[in-house]
Order: structure tokens, then C-alpha cells, then sequence
């Protein structure tokens, strides 16, 4: 939390210099002293260290992600056998595509992909619209509404998944059914408060002058928004917009509730792969779970930059 | 751009302190009704899925359904019969074990990786995407990987032990209701695994801010390594190290994908390795037949006070002390 001004300030979009490539090793120094290093001894010593380190982070962490793929593509006689066999001694892709086929798994992608980016698009507007008015219009209450939406913060999810069922069964006022519905997902996504400390805190930092200058040139709050606020504010859309994709792909027990049972044909990627996994094959659903993980490795490899900046600058959100 | 913001602010366009203060009625009016409307999307998202929640719970936990439907007042109904249900201790007990587990495992370890993979000068990109992949996996794929690998017969974990020539274990399905379970253990090894990159890439971060010359001078002094890390590493990263704490306890606490996925739903054998929040979803949903949303919201309000107690108290011990 400390951290976001210092990644995230408007200022450090703006001017965008070329950055100059410096030398990993002359920047700063660490618990050890590259003159330690550079002696001979050191040198070993880091040698055989970074080596173990590669070595053992390789194996811990692509080791199990290595059999999530291949193992898929042996057939069920090899997968079961003791000693397991290091590689598919004969590629059967009958798997995989097996997989495809009994779990549907185009259709869960389908479902992810639409409840991820629907309410990706509801926060967006919602919470911009929201940050933007507290910020910089400061209704009447609006400090009260602040203060309310951040102490939701202090009340973790999961506590309310029980009122928040029958609330969506039997929608207060309206008296709607959302269970089942893509609404279900989309319209709580909206209610982050994270999202309106991350924007508000970022739109607060934007100069004044912009926006009065704006103003007097006859620009509507509209415009000033879209014109002015949100160019300067790509780089906290960006941590907002990533983070809105992964919490809801990522999400289990959420859709569990709202779309398990009632519509299948509406389950995510996680709650599908979990249902058929009580009565399929071992070997088809880790086919199908490797299937569900490429597009969230993919998406991580092109995005890996912006993920792991927003993770600091998003502050700390677990 | 650059000149709109180093000219002189512009007379016309700054209200005078008289205006503002009153008189012109209408503007303000426009002002707030304006700002309002911005605001109306995220405020009715906010009562309806967050505030009206909260508040449903605690009514509902002080409630009983009515037959023929409705709720009647059930005064502290629900409370006692769920401080008189076993499986409530057990519930807490592992919850608690999970969360110490958790943090022993998953406090200690990213720091640790942290620490090692700030001082390498190579191949920090690739380490750093390695230990982040796993937090980027839909968490059913990460959980049914591992369900394959504690599998007895055939998984990869108990092949291993056969050709070290061990004896096997059941893994997440192992009986036994010690407090530190070989089942809870497994729970965490593989959450462990799935969230531990987060946690590390922010202590990274951290690390990289402390400025060298403290270690410089920590050296000229002659504090060796451990020293360093004890007086130089830990209290620089402090506040963030506390944040974090607090932030994964609680996280922990609400554990609930991890074993109800490595267990099929089912919570492990003699409900070894049954969460707090697996015990509100099993009241609420699937007690068939018998499920009560409002026993269920009881439970809801006990752990959002334990939480609520703890990130309080643990806010006040932590405080800065000026």
C-alpha cells in the first residue's frame, strides 16, 4: 500500500523517456557486495547457488506443471503405471481430445471468458464513474459513501457467501432471480472497494489544473473524464483491468453457487473441470485441466510485465 | 499538455470564495446531481452486494425459518446449536492448524526465496515468472494436478516414495486427527504452492527499496550475513512484512478451495482437514434437507468477529510507536 505512489503516479506516464539499460550488476547493492562476489571464492559459491537455485525452481515449479501437460497425452495403461514414466513413451493426443469433447471444454472457456470480461466491463464503468465523482466532483456524503465502501475491505468475502446467496436468489426491492444468470457474477464484482481506493487514490493525484483548465475550455465532466482523466490513468486500468480478469477466472466458490446445478451449460472453466472431476477418468481431467490452464499461462506470458508491476503497485492484495 | 500546466491558472474559471459559499443554489445542485449520477452505479452495486449482505447476515443468524417460508425471531437459537455442534470445534481446530501451518510453510518460504533471488544477478526474469506461474492457474487445474499426484495407487508422489523404498501415505486421505495432520500438511503443501508467488514478488519488491548504503555501513561495522539480515533486511521490509502477515492470516482463515477440492467436497477422513468456511457452505448447502441459510450466517458472523478481533488487535500491537 505504502508502494503505489512511487510505481503509480501520473506523472511516470506521461513523459515517456527510452529507458536507458543498466547493467544489472552496478545498480544497487544487496545483502552481499559484488566485490564479495567478484572475489574467487565468491564466484564459486554463486555459481553453484545460482545453479541449485535454477535447478531446484525448475523442478519445483515446472515439474508439476511438466506432468499436468504430458501426462495427457499418455495413454490411461501408462499414466497409471509404477514406476511412472518420465515422458509419453507413445503420444496419444485420444486424450486430450477425449477431454475436449466429455467436458465441454470450449463451452466452460466460453462461459469464463464472457462472466471475465462482462464484469471486467461493469467495473470499468462503475468504479471509473464512481472514483472519478468522489474525486474529483466530492458530492454531498460522498466522503461517508468512501468511508463505507473501504470498511467493506475489513469484511472478507468468503464471510458472506450466505447472504449474498439469498440476496441474489431474491433480489431486495426488485424481487429479481439472478442465480444462473451471467448478472450473478458481473454486478458484485462491482462492489470492490479496491478498486475504488486504487482510482480514487490515483485520480486524486492527477494536477487540478488539468481539469479546471478543461473546464473553462467548456468541457463537459464527461468529456474531462474521458479526454483527460482516463489517458493519464492507463497505467492503474491496466493493474484494475488485469486483476478484475484473474479474481474472476481464478474465482471458485462464487460460481459455485451462482451458476453450479442450475444451468451446467453456464459452469466456469473451475467449477466444470471440479464437477466432472467425481466422475471421469483421472487421466481426461488432467488433460482438461491443462487445457484450462494454457490460456491463463498464455495470457500471463504477454502480460507478465504489467501482472507483476500491478502486483506491487495494486499494493498487497493476497 | 505542458503548457496548459505551467500557465497561470485562469482567472474565469476559479469560482470566488463568495460564490461558493452560497448564494448560487442551482450550481451546487448541478454539481451534486452530477456527481451522483456518477456515483449511483457503484453505490447500488455496493447496498445490494456488500452492505445489505453484511447486514442480512447478522439478522439472518438471529433467525428461523418458518414452515410454509418466512423467517421468525430465533433469539441465539442458531448460536447454540452451533457452539453444540463437534464438527464446529473440529472446523475451528483445523482452521487453526491450516493458518499456523500456512504460515510457517507460506510466511517463512517466500521471504526466504526472496531474499536468494534478490541477490542473484542472473536469470532473475525466468526465476521470477517461475515462482509467479502457478498463481496464474485456474486453482481447480493446480488442485486436480495435485489430487492426481496424492493419489495411492498411481500418483506421482507415492511412485517416488515406492522407489526410495518408504512407506506410502495417503496424503490428503490419511486418517489421523493430531493437530499436525499428515492430511492438513498435504492441504498446505499444495497451497503453498499455488499462492506463494504473490507473497514473494511483493517481499522482492520490498527488498529492492532498502537502500545499499545500510548494508554498506552494516558491513564496515562487521555484521556478518545473519546480522545483516536481522538488523538491515528485516526492519526495513517491517511494514510490509506486517501487512502481509496480517493479510495471510486472514486470507488463511478462509480457506475453503483447497481442501474442498483435494478432499472431492467431502473434508478428508473424520473431517481432518474441514474448514470454517467448508463448514458454512456444508450448513447452508449441503445438508440435504436439513440446510439452514441462518445456521449458517451464525457461523458467518463467529468468523467475521474472530476475523475482525484479530486484524484489530493485531493493528494495535503493531502500531508505530511514536
Amino acid at each position: 500500500m505504502v508502494r503505489l505512489a512511487a510505481t503509480a503516479s501520473p506523472r511516470g506516464w506521461l513523459p515517456r523517456q527510452p529507458r536507458k539499460r543498466v547493467p544489472r550488476t552496478t545498480t544497487t547493492r544487496t545483502l552481499i557486495s559484488s566485490v564479495q562476489l567478484n572475489r574467487p571464492r565468491g564466484k564459486i559459491i554463486y555459481r553453484i547457488v545460482l545453479t541449485l537455485v535454477i535447478v531446484v525452481f525448475t523442478l519445483v515449479f515446472i515439474g508439476p506443471m511438466y506432468f499436468l501437460f504430458t501426462d495427457g497425452l499418455k495413454s490411461t495403461q501408462e499414466a497409471i503405471s509404477t514406476p511412472p514414466t518420465l515422458y509419453p513413451h507413445q503420444i496419444y493426443p485420444g486424450t486430450y481430445k477425449a477431454a475436449f469433447d466429455r467436458l465441454d471444454i470450449a463451452q466452460l472457456m466460453w462461459n469464463t471468458v464472457y462472466y471475465a470480461v462482462g464484469a471486467l466491463v461493469f467495473q470499468l464503468i462503475f468504479d471509473v464513474a464512481a472514483a472519478y465523482s468522489l474525486s474529483a466532483l466530492r458530492p454531498v456524503l460522498g466522503n461517508a459513501v468512501l468511508f463505507l465502501m473501504l470498511a467493506t475491505l475489513m469484511i472478507p468475502a468468503t464471510v458472506l457467501v450466505v447472504p449474498q446467496y439469498v440476496t441474489m436468489v431474491n433480489l431486495p426491492i426488485l424481487h429479481l432471480n439472478l442465480i444462473g444468470t451471467p448478472e450473478a457474477i458481473w454486478l458484485p464484482s462491482v462492489a470492490n472497494a479496491f478498486n475504488i481506493f486504487l482510482l480514487k487514490r490515483f485520480f486524486d493525484s492527477i494536477p487540478r489544473d488539468y481539469l479546471d483548465a478543461a473546464q473553462v475550455d467548456g468541457a463537459s465532466r464527461t468529456m474531462i473524464l474521458l479526454r483527460i482523466v482516463l489517458p493519464i490513468s492507463r497505467p492503474i486500468l491496466a493493474v484494475v483491468s488485469i486483476f478484475g480478469l484473474v479474481a474472476v477466472w481464478k474465482d471458485f466458490l462464487w460460481p459455485l453457487l451462482a451458476e453450479y446445478g442450475y444451468t451446467p451449460t453456464k459452469e466456469t472453466l473451475n467449477v466444470g473441470i471440479w464437477q466432472a472431476s467425481q466422475e471421469t477418468p483421472q487421466n481426461l481431467i488432467i488433460a482438461a485441466s491443462a487445457m484450462a490452464a494454457i490460456p491463463t499461462i498464455v495470457f500471463f506470458l504477454i502480460f507478465q510485465r504489467n501482472i507483476m508491476a500491478g502486483l506491487t503497485a495494486g499494493g498487497i492484495r493476497g | 499538455m505542458a503548457d496548459v500546466a505551467t500557465a497561470p491558472r485562469p482567472l474565469a474559471g476559479r469560482r470566488t470564495p463568495r460564490q461558493r459559499r452560497g448564494g448560487h443554489l442551482v450550481p451546487k445542485v448541478q454539481r451534486n446531481v452530477a456527481a451522483w449520477g456518477f456515483l449511483v452505479g457503484a453505490v447500488l452495486c455496493f447496498s445490494f452486494f456488500s452492505w445489505y449482505p453484511i447486514v442480512r447476515e447478522v439478522i439472518m443468524s438471529f433467525q428461523k425459518p418458518v414452515y410454509g417460508g418466512g423467517y421468525a425471531w430465533a433469539g441465539w437459537f442458531n448460536y447454540n446449536a452451533i457452539f453444540h455442534d463437534p464438527t464446529f470445534w473440529i472446523a475451528w481446530r483445523n482452521t487453526l492448524e491450516f493458518t499456523l501451518l500456512a504460515l510457517v510453510i507460506g510466511f517463512a518460504v517466500p521471504f526466504c526465496v526472496a531474499i536468494l533471488l534478490n541477490e542473484l544477478r542472473h536469470a532473475r526474469g525466468y526465476l521470477r515468472v517461475l515462482v509467479y506461474l502457478p498463481v496464474m492457474l485456474p486453482p481447480a487445474s493446480a488442485l486436480l494436478l495435485f489430487v492426481y499426484f496424492y493419489n495411492p495407487q498411481y500418483g506421482l508422489f507415492d511412485d517416488l516414495l515406492r522407489i526410495a523404498h518408504l512407506p506410502t501415505s495417503q496424503w490428503v486421505f490419511q486418517p489421523g486427527s493430531g493437530f499436525i495432520s499428515t492430511a492438513m500438511i498435504s492441504v498446505v503443501i499444495a497451497s503453498t504452492w499455488m499462492n506463494m508467488g504473490g507473497a514473494t514478488l511483493i517481499y522482492l519488491a520490498a527488498l529492492q527499496n532498502i537502500p545499499g548504503e545500510l548494508y554498506e555501513a552494516a558491513e564496515l561495522e562487521g555484521a556478518g550475513l545473519f546480522r545483516r539480515i536481522r538488523h538491515v533486511t528485516i526492519p526495513q521490509t517491517r511494514l510490509i512484512l506486517i501487512m502481509l502477515l496480517m493479510l495471510q492470516v486472514v486470507a488463511t482463515m478462509q480457506m475453503f478451495v483447497e481442501s474442498f477440492v483435494l478432499t472431492n467436497g467431502g473434508g478428508g477422513v473424520g473431517d481432518n482437514t474441514l474448514s470454517v468456511v467448508m463448514l458454512i457452505y456444508q450448513y447452508a448447502f449441503e445438508m440435504s434437507g436439513a440446510s439452514n441459510y441462518n445456521i449458517a450466517s451464525a457461523l458467518g458472523v463467529v468468523l467475521m468477529v474472530v476475523l475482525a478481533i484479530f486484524s484489530g488487535g493485531f493493528l494495535w500491537a503493531t502500531r508505530e510507536r511514536s
